[in-house]
């Protein structure tokens, strides 16, 4: 297909470089160079979508971020689809396939479209919430055809075979925007030895330069970028991010930047050097000043039917043509409200073609640019607006007429005008969404009838974005700036000298933003303020007659600047529309608040590198190798990987846990405890900072003994627990659970840094530097006996919780003889590196016992059989020790009031219908309860009816031959013997027996043998 | 006994220890030779790591730990006291908290120094099996760094001689200039595989070689001298 | 993202190796069982939640592990100052915040 609408010379485009693309199942051609946007143009492809509401054709209507209806869906195979892209700012590569996001089954037969031609009137703001709302149980099925009709695109099905990664950086000066201004600051802050990024969200970079009628230093405006951007790239401290786009700008500078850096070659990221490439990388950026040089976008005038495709706003008919070489259409008609946009006119009658006329809304137009379009003889209709487009498709005429823009009405005759494309301009708007992101308020100016950025500290706005958009203002305002900011950040920047540029007279630009319709608002035809949300003038007139005065009202009940848009186009005529109809200012009004993030951003981006195998951190113990390769089944704890168990053959879990069970209870069993947090106590007053942590008493502990301990929050809650041993008068060895290791050593830091710092002890992290092993069961003293020779075993010198220091297979060793079993056992800890070497010499002379490894399923089985809780299992941050029956625990009589003791004697903490630890028995034997359910006192299930508890850990045990749980209910320790009822999701109901917590050998006889 | 238990844990006699990366394997492609890969990684492991404690503002303190070490000890977060030649290190980590680096074997007598020469209010803690030392050598190292930890690595910020403790990835790690263009990281065991995957997944663009054992381990500080000399 | 001046390590660090902890200068009654109920209550449970300058608690985490005190306005989250613990704010509600600037 030829490309009808490209012209023979000019632009930025490569005519050497054909490149084929696809749209719509449709073969195009267009040149390197182009964006999808600009060779559709070329091609002469009016309708690239269906509007998302009520699904009329639509056309392209900018060349940047602010287009809001060529978003495409971009991918040749499945894995690389790639919804939400604007074609304006895809860059054209051979092999392309696109295709629009709406319209189904297709763009230019659409069958929702017959819906929105009829139904159109019916489809007000509310329109879905007014409809299809009531009944509320049908809204599931009618979001299924809706959601249908009106996509933003669709994710892939395959997984994305591409990488994403994150960089931090840290930079004096950011300059986001290489237009005139930002090029200027980039240069003045980069002469000075700064670090400097510039980045820019185009494909290439010079923004307004590049399609600028202006010459600079006489010569055209994109060379002085060319020799500015050389400059920069021969600056080691400069960093040049093109393809970047700033999506957020975050609290005290930081910003994030998102570099598309293979999607100009590819759908999927291409191999470099046989190695992957990164296809989307974030960098995360922290600058010591930000320079916001983003320019503006301009606002289209708001007429009727103006979403007719071969309306643009006339900035983009400049771009398109002197950019890209093309021109969108035949006969332009140029509607505008100030002078900037005759450039539009001029820039096509340059590409010879017809211009009707210019329709200017002010009654005097005077500038340099009327000047020349006079000096051509382009006919020019002063005081009046297009007030009308005809045309399904495409543009066939425009209706024009005299308007009273103060007044809001038609003021006198309409005229019809042939043609095919409009061009129009109501204003200039400063991009102040990234400044928006940190919270700073736009401010409304009246000389330039927009919004600038609110002041954020280490921000310069510079160029359009500050009201300065002319480029000689630009380039001196982002110089000065550049050089400031270089200062700030304590370097000496030389003056950048400016070239030379000559002043563009400008009359004063007309405030126009909806123009008014011989028909009032409501019954006119269709005048659409964001058309990429399918907002009309009259939905904004309706929502503030429906009583919607804020302004972010009026946003959520219409949907105007919802989603991706983030009210680039549009907003600023929605808001002035909101005041002409509440009869108050814009300022009054205000603004929408702008979210992160700019424009749509890949989740791969966000993602980084922290997907799959690196999603979360892995932790591993030193015997993690050996538990691989024995089959184990892996539990995560934390971010520790835990054996869980240990199958043989075909076991089921349930067979392989009832065999370790037995093993452990019937010879000895072995478990890999290492990831239990330890930290290493020193200090004179080690003694009583345990007295104040723990709720039971150190001061007697003796060298060569454990003990258990208790951790309370100072609410009384209990936090944590664990055995801690004396290892010297003044030096210890605490454990905590495997999940809690961080946090109490964090804990305790805050009570020694915060409240006592007088305390002469200090702590540290040893978890990773130990190994630990427990063998567990009758046979763990002969099986240990085997590897030490220098520890006596025996039961009267080697008591249960005492420990000693000695070496087992030749390791330096402490071993504690502490059980979490309830049988004989020994913690052996030697230093990690050694621990394989000491874990196998186990199993080397294990085998005549059956030593068997056992994971922390058979380990959960094992200690609730004994009653011993699991913190975060039995507890919730609710349970005091006295609701776990620990009383025995706690040491009231300490002279120091440790952390938790005062709250155990609030009213609440001392009531005696709190939950309470108690043990479950099923009257099922066989019936292993589930955790979490919850426990009434009633057989007949009645709703509601009181909840007293739940089931905190339920297993089936083989040494006592039946199911058994632990629970807390309240009152419980008052309720043994009484029978309670569990009532299940599917109408069972289990009844169970209310007993003691400790189900096996309660007198402790087996683990002090 | 005395107030405080040292224990010597390394075994007198033949035993096959294992550093932490023992399991990790590469897992992904890696540059043929060292003169390819433009970032080099090595295990230096079994090393003596010491955390001790203590009051900075005691001057008795400050004179035992460079009687003791024969180094002095540093004052402020960053610079590193170095001595290179007998593989000796110091690095601020709080203002009462050091690392104490010492070669492998040598963690017992280094902390018998210590409390030979200490009294009153100090600790010393021998963690040499719960973390282990990479080194990172060529002229992408620093960049590498950059896709690793939010803390400026850029030479204006850090200077080579410089040691901090920053996020590294979603874990921790203390990252230290040794020189040029070699870096070491200290990183903790359990958290060691996940650390090292990610480096060698982060460092794949840059072309990685992984180096193991004495010989390979100079070859690779060689050949990233020469890239460091080039790169400037 | 906070960028935060640990005054342990003496220089701006990012905020991923700090955790907030809270209100600051929460001091723990002096004689706990001689506290009343509210008073306990009070001190364990009531927390500022301030438009405008707040005194807070945080922690460098996977920095030096110290704590410290930020003054911060949660408004613009501007940190005005850092300062030790034991420290007192330089910068208090009601009084001219331009002294102290963020260090």
């Amino acid at each position: 297909m030829s490309q009808q609408n490209r012209l023979g010379t000019g632009g930025r485009i490569d005519r050497s470089r054909p490149l084929r693309f696809t749209f719509n199942g449709v073969d195009y051609q267009g040149f390197a160079g182009d964006t999808l946007a600009s060779a559709l143009l070329a091609n002469g492809v009016d309708v690239v979508n269906r509007s998302f509401k009520y699904s009329r054709p639509r056309g392209i209507v900018a060349a940047g971020a602010e287009e809001p209806n060529a978003i495409v869906q971009l991918g040749a195979s499945e894995a690389a689809q790639v919804p939400n892209v604007r074609a304006t700012q895809q860059a054209l590569y051979g092999g392309l396939v696109a295709a629009s996001t709406n319209g189904w089954p297709n763009v230019d037969r659409d069958l929702m479209g017959v819906i929105g031609s009829v139904g159109g009137k019916f489809m007000p703001p509310g329109f879905y919430y007014k409809t299809f709302m009531a009944p509320a149980s049908l809204w599931p099925k009618y979001e299924k055809y809706i959601r249908k009709a009106a996509g933003l695109g669709r994710v892939p099905k395959e997984a994305d075979p591409d990488i994403y990664d994150h960089i931090n950086r840290h930079c004096d000066v950011l300059v986001i925007g290489a237009g005139p201004a930002g090029l200027a600051a980039a240069l003045a802050a980069a002469r000075s030895g700064a670090r400097v990024i510039l980045c820019d969200e185009q494909e290439e970079m010079g923004g307004s330069l590049l399609d600028s009628r202006e010459l600079v230093d006489g010569r055209p405006a994109s060379a002085w970028a060319a020799a500015v951007l050389a400059e920069l790239a021969t600056l080691p401290e400069v960093l040049v991010l093109p393809r970047t786009t700033a999506n957020g700008y975050h609290d005290h500078n930081f910003v994030t930047l998102h570099e598309r850096r293979t999607e100009h070659l590819a759908d999927l990221a291409p191999s470099l050097n046989g190695r992957r490439q990164v296809r989307a990388r974030m960098h995360r950026v922290r600058a010591g000043e930000v320079i916001l040089a983003t320019g503006t976008h301009e606002r289209p005038l708001v007429f009727s039917n103006n979403d007719v495709p071969g309306n643009l706003v006339a900035g983009a008919v400049s771009t398109y043509i002197r950019r890209y070489a093309v021109v969108p259409g035949r006969r332009l008609v140029l509607s505008t409200a100030n002078d900037h946009a005759y450039r539009a006119a001029l820039d096509w009658h340059d590409a010879g073609r017809e211009v009707v006329a210019i329709v200017d809304a002010r009654e005097h137009p005077e500038g340099d640019l009327v000047n020349e379009a006079r000096a051509r003889n382009i006919r020019i209709i002063p005081g009046s607006a297009v007030i009308e487009a005809q045309g399904k498709k495409r543009v066939s005429a425009v209706q024009v007429a005299r308007i009273d823009i103060g007044g809001f009405k038609v003021a006198g005759r309409v005229e019809t005008l042939a043609c095919d494309t409009i061009a129009t301009s109501g204003g200039y708007s400063p991009v102040v969404h990234l400044a928006a992101h940190t919270g700073a308020r736009p401010e409304w100016r009246d000389d330039i009838l927009g919004f600038v950025p609110g002041k954020v500290p280490g921000m310069t706005p510079v160029g359009g974005v500050h009201g300065k958009g002319a480029l000689i203002e630009a380039l001196a305002d982002g110089a000065a700036a550049g050089t400031a900011a270089a200062q700030r950040t304590g370097f000496t920047a030389p003056a950048v000298e400016l070239p030379k540029v000559a002043k563009v007279r400008e009359g004063k630009a007309a405030a126009l933003y909806q123009v008014p319709h011989v028909k009032p608002a409501m019954r006119a035809p269709k005048q659409f303020v964001d058309p990429q949300n399918d907002v009309t003038a009259a939905g904004i007139e309706l929502a503030t007659r429906e009583g919607f005065e804020s302004i972010e009202h009026v946003k959520r009940y219409t949907g105007m600047g919802f989603g991706t848009d983030q009210g680039k186009l549009g907003n600023i005529n929605g808001m002035a529309i909101a005041a002409r109809c509440l009869k108050q200012t814009i300022p009054q009004t205000g603004t929408t608040v702008f979210r992160p993030n700019y424009t749509p951003v890949t989740f791969g981006a966000i993602a980084g590198r922290n997907c799959r195998e690196f999603f979360d951190p892995r932790r591993f113990t030193a015997l993690h190798a050996w538990h691989v390769e024995h089959g184990a089944k892996f539990e995560e704890v934390g971010q520790w990987m835990r054996p869980w168990y240990f199958p043989r053959g075909n076991e089921s879990m349930h067979e392989a846990v009832q065999r370790e069970c037995r093993a452990v209870r019937e010879s000895v069993g072995i478990l890999d405890a290492s990831t239990l947090g330890k930290i290493e106590i020193q200090g004179k007053d080690a003694r009583e900072f345990l007295n104040r942590l723990y709720t039971n008493a150190w001061t007697k502990l003796d060298v060569g003994k454990c003990r258990y301990g208790l951790m309370c929050k100072d609410d009384g809650m209990v936090m944590d627990d664990g055995v801690t041993a004396c290892i010297a008068e003044n030096h210890f060895h605490m454990t905590t659970t495997t999940g809690g290791a961080a946090a109490v050593l964090d804990w305790m830091e805050l009570w020694h840094q915060t409240e006592w710092p007088e305390l002469e002890v200090y702590f540290n992290s040893v978890t990773d530097h130990w190994a630990a092993m427990a063998i567990n069961g009758p046979n763990a003293r002969k099986l240990l006996a085997e590897l030490t020779d220098d520890i006596d075993l025996s039961g009267e010198n080697f008591k249960f919780m005492d420990w000693r220091a000695g070496t087992v297979a030749g390791v330096p060793a402490r071993v504690y003889r502490i059980s979490f079993t309830g049988e004989l056992s020994f913690e052996i800890n030697v230093q990690a590196n050694h621990a394989l070497h000491v874990w196998q010499a186990l199993f080397d002379k294990g085998e005549k016992y059956g030593l068997t490894p056992y994971g922390t399923e058979t380990m959960h089985v094992l200690r609730a059989e004994k009653g011993f809780i699991i913190v975060g299992q039995e507890t919730d941050g609710s349970m005091t020790p006295e609701d776990l029956g620990m009383q025995w625990c706690v040491g009231y009589k300490k002279p120091f009031s440790w952390i938790g003791r005062r709250a155990l004697t609030r009213p609440d903490t001392k009531r005696e219908d709190r939950k309470q630890l108690v043990g479950l028995k099923p009257l099922d034997p066989q019936l292993v309860l589930d955790e979490g359910a919850q426990i009434v006192l009633e057989k007949e299930i009645r709703i509601p009816m009181p909840m007293v508890g739940h089931v905190t850990s339920s297993y089936f045990s083989p040494t006592l031959g039946h199911a058994f749980a632990l629970a807390v209910v309240k009152g419980g320790s008052q309720r043994m013997g009484q029978t309670v009822y569990l009532p299940m999701a599917d109408g069972r109901v289990h009844a169970a027996e209310v007993v003691s917590p400790v189900f096996y050998d309660a007198e402790g006889a087996r683990q002090h043998v | 006994m005395s107030d405080y238990a040292q224990m010597e844990l390394n075994p007198r006699g033949a035993v096959k220890s294992e550093s932490p990366l023992a399991m990790t394997r590469a897992r992904v492609a890696q540059a043929a030779s060292p003169q390819e890969a433009r970032v080099l990684i090595c295990e230096k492991a079994f090393l003596g790591h010491l955390v001790l404690r203590g009051n900075a503002d005691d001057e008795a303190f400050r004179a035992g730990v460079e009687r003791a070490l024969g180094l002095a000890l540093p004052l402020e977060m960053g610079p590193l006291s170095l001595d290179e030649a007998r593989g000796i290190s110091i690095q601020w980590m709080s203002p009462d908290e050091w690392l104490l680096i010492v070669p492998a074997g040598q963690e017992f007598a280094a902390e018998a120094a210590l409390r030979g020469q200490l009294t009153g209010h100090y600790a010393v803690m021998n963690v040499s099996g719960g973390q282990t030392l990479l080194e990172l050598s060529g002229p992408c190292v620093r960049e590498l760094l950059m896709k690793c930890t939010p803390y400026d690595v850029h030479p204006r910020h850090f200077p080579v001689g410089k040691g901090v403790t920053s996020v590294f990835a979603k874990s921790s790690a203390v990252i230290r200039r040794v020189g040029e263009a070699r870096w070491e990281l200290v990183i903790r065991r359990s958290f060691a595989d996940y650390l090292y995957s990610w480096i060698l997944d982060a460092a794949e663009e840059f072309g990685v070689f992984v180096a193991s054992g004495e010989a390979a381990r100079s070859a690779a500080r060689d050949a990233a001298r020469e890239l460091a000399t080039e790169a400037r | 993202m906070l960028h935060i001046y640990c005054p342990h390590c003496a220089e701006y660090r990012e905020e991923e190796e700090f955790r907030p902890k809270g209100e600051a200068h929460i001091a723990r009654p002096v004689a706990p069982e001689a506290a009343s109920d509210e008073e306990w209550g009070t001190y364990l449970f009531f927390r500022k939640n301030p438009r405008g300058l707040h005194h807070e608690l945080w922690y460098h985490a996977a920095g030096c592990r110290k704590f410290f005190n930020a003054t911060r306005d949660t408004v613009s989250y501007q940190i005005l100052e850092t300062y030790k613990v034991g420290q007192k704010p330089s910068v208090v509600a009601g009084q001219s915040s331009n002294k102290g600037a963020a260090k």
